[in-house]
């Protein structure tokens, strides 16, 4: 569903990504992996248009594209999670997952501001949405707690909510679980396969633990210094000299 | 439409009574759930037509009349249902806690010979699946909540919705089935099977019938004067007898609403949009809240927090007396306070705590602390304490309305006689007694006496008052040299009550006096310390003190005024003690997993301080053995202080309630 093609960006004589190419097939898991610095969060800001590449094109679906921008992207279902957790601090939970929603109202600030009847209805189904997002990530407990007391944990959880809400064809995961703990990590893992499961949602992802890329991702792309130097699945990718030696490493 | 109280004799099974209610009441509502942030509610009618639809439902799949049907799960609406739909077959349902590991649960499956399953989500399925093959009787797992479900091809796994599907077919098929099932229930059938927790032994199925728990409801109805008005919110596990009573014998009996939660993290808040009036918790939970009430106080601000300490100071004076209608006792300028520390202060507390519309509310199972009991007492909640077992239908014993004694557990029911025993042990007669132990006629005869009386294994007898008092496992009571009892978790119990002692471990047991050793709160007592300017290197250190024994010593000196006002136990008064120099560890053995103290091994191990104890020295020196957490062993080596306590006379002192 999604393909990248010769992609290149260069922050001035920064080669960030160099000629990249792979795809992504509906309904699977894609991870990319690399070492820090290898352009993993460049080529996520490419797919949804926060940075324009020099050279390539972007197909989804059936249309192609120079360079994307967010809001265009938004609009053909990606939605995204950041590295570092981009929530409304002082909103709560509930009002967070809203803001998910907010591609999907269609009324005008004013029916918004007197809440009458189209907007109420429109109201009360988005909230349906969310609810049904909040009872998915069993945060039912905190929907009404403002997102800054939340543990780390939770609000990455919450972030996943917040992306969900929009109902995307397509999920841009960054690193998803960094800074968790290994209870945390595995919910996070029940939770990333459930979406792709229940909603039938495409992923891609990076990751840093190996552990977990190699044991829910379908495929693997491996970049290093800008340059894809592995592709396929998670064993292929595991066996591969150039990958090993500049990532995985070898057990001492 | 409001008809208090108890339904007519021919409503005498739970299906019957299901649809006495629905007849009756059958437009108000019976059972609550929380869902996608929506309180959804089912009315009677609606309820017995559900139920109706899972008994088919099961009925087409092969479920005869005495079999046994598993329920795993939260308090669900639906796993209620089937409990009612497998009574309507004349089938035993048997509720399981839901946290126990697949392991666990296979000894109750295979004991039980269950067939049928109805569990709450995929968690519960997967334990199931698991231990399937070595149950090879199960066949049918039922599963309420289908999320993660869809992949899940194994033969007999069902969803409800599908099982209530197949119920209506059958039910459409068969139109007088279900009517001449329930007509077939008897009065004397198995109702339910709730399995004892099991800590000696394998876990034994306990056996109630329809007739025992209608009437043991029967009794609490017209003692405590439920209607069909009250709510209950069910939070507490299905598989324990409480739960079993209070949301479901007394629910169906009294015709009122059970409440189910959200979810187990959101109890708290579920509760408050609720406000239940009758409400069940541990000693734990009320402990839990008072602590944040009071975590949260200290962060206010100080005016307000003044305002707080002000009125609670004024309801600890006179809340208990005015709850109880014994206004007149209080003089007018507290009453006056008292009111308008209800508007400012109490009223908003138990609102946030939704308790604003309790009537009744117990706790049970543990020792309740008297500042925590007091507290709730003078804020105007009508907080009492039961006593009973799994066997006798989770209680015999309440408080009645306006008789509250904390260190009892009140009196007998109506119907229920109570005796003890030559040895202390409290046995019971009672209509809600269990039939028997599920096929274990052995355990069945060691605990019913020939003439029908449970033997509790507890220790306790009656007060002055009529009350019964419970002291302690009757294995564990000894007696000292004189003849007085001597209930060693009875004092203990006392001891920790204090804020600054963590454990203790009392002897006595064939001796002259009592003694005991003291384990401190490292945290509280630790910061006590740092408030008095008093340096420490550490646990073993500031337990040495002296500065810390005088603190303990009026901390026993109180205990010793307690017992002294009690005619039974008034010379087990605690007249020596030490503080330990290490704290009791469950690596080290000193502890079960469940950190109850083990007396025996601890008397065997610190026998050179016992010894110290019961001489005339001032300190003993020892050396201990203990186990690090990374497994490697070390000594502690210390010079332990033992100080003299004096016993105090018979002063009768009792805080009232």
């Amino acid at each position: 569903m999604l393909s990248v093609d010769n992609i290149s960006l260069a922050f001035g004589g920064v080669k960030a990504l160099t000629d990249i190419s792979f795809d992504v097939r509906e309904h699977e898991i894609r991870a990319i992996i690399g070492p820090n610095g290898a352009g993993k969060s460049s080529m996520l800001n490419c797919i949804n248009g926060v940075y324009s590449p020099q050279r390539g094109t972007i197909r989804i679906g059936t249309e192609t594209f120079r360079q994307m921008d967010p809001n265009k992207a938004a609009r053909m279902g990606i939605a995204r999670t950041f590295q570092n957790i981009a929530l409304f601090k002082g909103m709560s939970v509930l009002d967070n997952l809203m803001t998910g929603r907010n591609l999907k109202m269609n009324c005008g600030l004013l029916a918004q501001a007197l809440y009458l009847g189209p907007n109420r209805r429109e109201e009360i189904e988005h909230r349906e949405k969310v609810e049904h997002i909040i009872d998915f990530l069993q945060i039912e407990s905190v929907r009404k707690t403002p997102v800054a007391r939340l543990p780390y944990g939770i609000q990455k959880r919450v972030e996943l909510g917040r992306a969900l809400a929009a109902e995307p064809r397509l999920l841009l995961l960054d690193e998803p679980m960094a800074g968790m703990n290994i209870e945390e990590k595995q919910d996070m893992c029940r939770f990333i396969l459930d979406v792709n499961d229940e909603f039938g949602t495409t992923i891609v992802l990076i990751e840093h633990d190996m552990g977990v890329v190699m044991d829910i991702s379908d495929r693997v792309v491996v970049l290093d210094y800008g340059k894809k130097i592995g592709d396929g699945t998670p064993d292929d990718v595991r066996n591969n000299q150039a990958v090993i030696d500049a990532y995985l490493g070898v057990a001492h | 439409m409001t008809p208090a109280g108890i339904p007519p004799a021919a409503a005498d099974t739970f299906p019957r009574l299901l649809l006495h209610h629905a007849q009756v009441r059958g437009g108000r509502t019976a059972i609550r759930e929380k869902d996608l942030g929506i309180w959804l509610s089912w009315s009677w009618q609606q309820v017995a037509d559900e139920v109706r639809a899972t008994a088919c439902g099961l009925a087409a799949l092969g479920f005869k009349r005495g079999m046994t049907l598993a329920i795993i799960g939260d308090n669900r609406p639906r796993l209620y249902w089937s409990m009612m739909a497998a009574q309507a077959l004349g089938g035993i349902p048997v509720p399981l806690y839901q946290d126990a590991v697949a392991g666990e649960m296979k000894f109750v499956l295979e004991n039980a010979g269950i067939v049928f399953a109805v569990v709450e989500d995929q968690e519960q399925a997967d334990k199931l699946l698991e231990v399937r093959s070595h149950c090879p009787l199960l066949q049918h797992i039922v599963f309420d909540n289908g999320r993660g479900m869809r992949n899940y091809t194994a033969a007999g796994v069902l969803a409800f919705d599908q099982l209530m599907a197949r119920g209506r077919e059958f039910d459409a098929a068969h139109p007088g089935f279900f009517a001449a099932e329930v007509a077939a229930g008897k009065v004397g059938d198995t109702s339910v099977m709730l399995y004892t927790s099991g800590t000696t032994g394998s876990p034994k199925g306990v056996c109630h019938t329809h007739g025992s728990l209608i009437a043991a409801a029967s009794g609490d109805i017209a003692f405590d004067g439920f209607t069909a008005d009250d709510e209950i919110l069910s939070y507490l596990p299905m598989a324990w007898v409480g739960d079993h009573v209070f949301s479901y014998t007394q629910a169906l009996v009294a015709g009122f609403c059970v409440n189910c939660p959200e979810s187990s993290e959101t109890v708290m808040t579920d509760l408050r949009e609720i406000g239940p009036t009758y409400y069940f918790a541990p000693p734990r939970v009320f402990e839990n809240l008072l602590t944040q009430v009071m975590i949260r106080m200290e962060d206010a601000a100080p005016f307000k927090r003044r305002v707080f300490h002000h009125f609670m100071a004024v309801a600890k004076r006179c809340g208990g007396a005015i709850m109880d209608g014994r206004a007149g006792s209080v003089a007018f300028g507290d009453r006056v306070q008292y009111a308008l520390g209800n508007l400012l202060v109490y009223g908003p507390l138990l609102n946030v705590l939704g308790m604003s519309r309790i009537r009744v509310a117990y706790t049970g199972g543990a020792a309740i602390g008297p500042d925590l009991f007091e507290f709730y007492r003078s804020l105007g909640i009508n907080l009492k304490q039961l006593y009973g077992q799994t066997e006798t239908a989770a209680y015999v014993c309440k408080h009645p309305n306006g008789q509250v004694k904390l260190d009892t557990v009140g009196k007998p029911l109506p119907g229920v006689q109570i005796r003890i025993a030559a040895n202390g042990e409290v046995q019971v007669l009672t209509p809600s007694m269990m039939k028997e132990y599920y096929q274990r006629p052995d355990a069945t005869a060691e605990s019913i006496s020939p003439d029908g009386w449970f033997l509790t294994g507890d220790a306790g007898y009656f007060d002055a008052d009529g009350h019964i008092k419970i002291i302690d496992r009757a294995k564990d009571v000894g007696r000292l040299t004189d003849g007085t009892l001597f209930a060693p978790a009875y004092i203990e119990n006392k001891l920790k009550f204090f804020p600054q002692i963590k454990e203790a471990v009392a002897f006595g047991h064939d001796r002259d006096t009592c003694t005991a050793f003291i384990n401190i709160d490292l945290d509280s007592v630790g910061n006590w310390a740092e408030r008095r300017g008093i340096a420490y290197a550490g646990y073993t250190d500031l337990a040495q003190k002296e500065a810390v024994y005088e603190v303990i010593r009026d901390c026993v000196e109180q205990v010793n005024r307690d017992l002294a006002a009690d005619p039974k136990l008034g010379n087990s008064q605690v007249r020596r003690f030490l503080i330990l120099h290490k704290e009791l560890d469950a690596d080290d053995g000193e502890l079960t997993r469940t950190r109850k103290v083990r007396r025996g091994f601890i008397a065997e191990r610190y026998a050179q301080l016992v010894d110290a104890l019961y001489s005339i020295a001032s300190h003993c020196e020892i050396e201990a053995q203990v186990k690090f957490e990374d497994g490697r062993t070390g000594t502690i080596r210390a010079d332990v202080r033992i100080c003299d306590v004096a016993a105090r006379t018979g002063v009768p002192m009792g805080r009232a309630a």
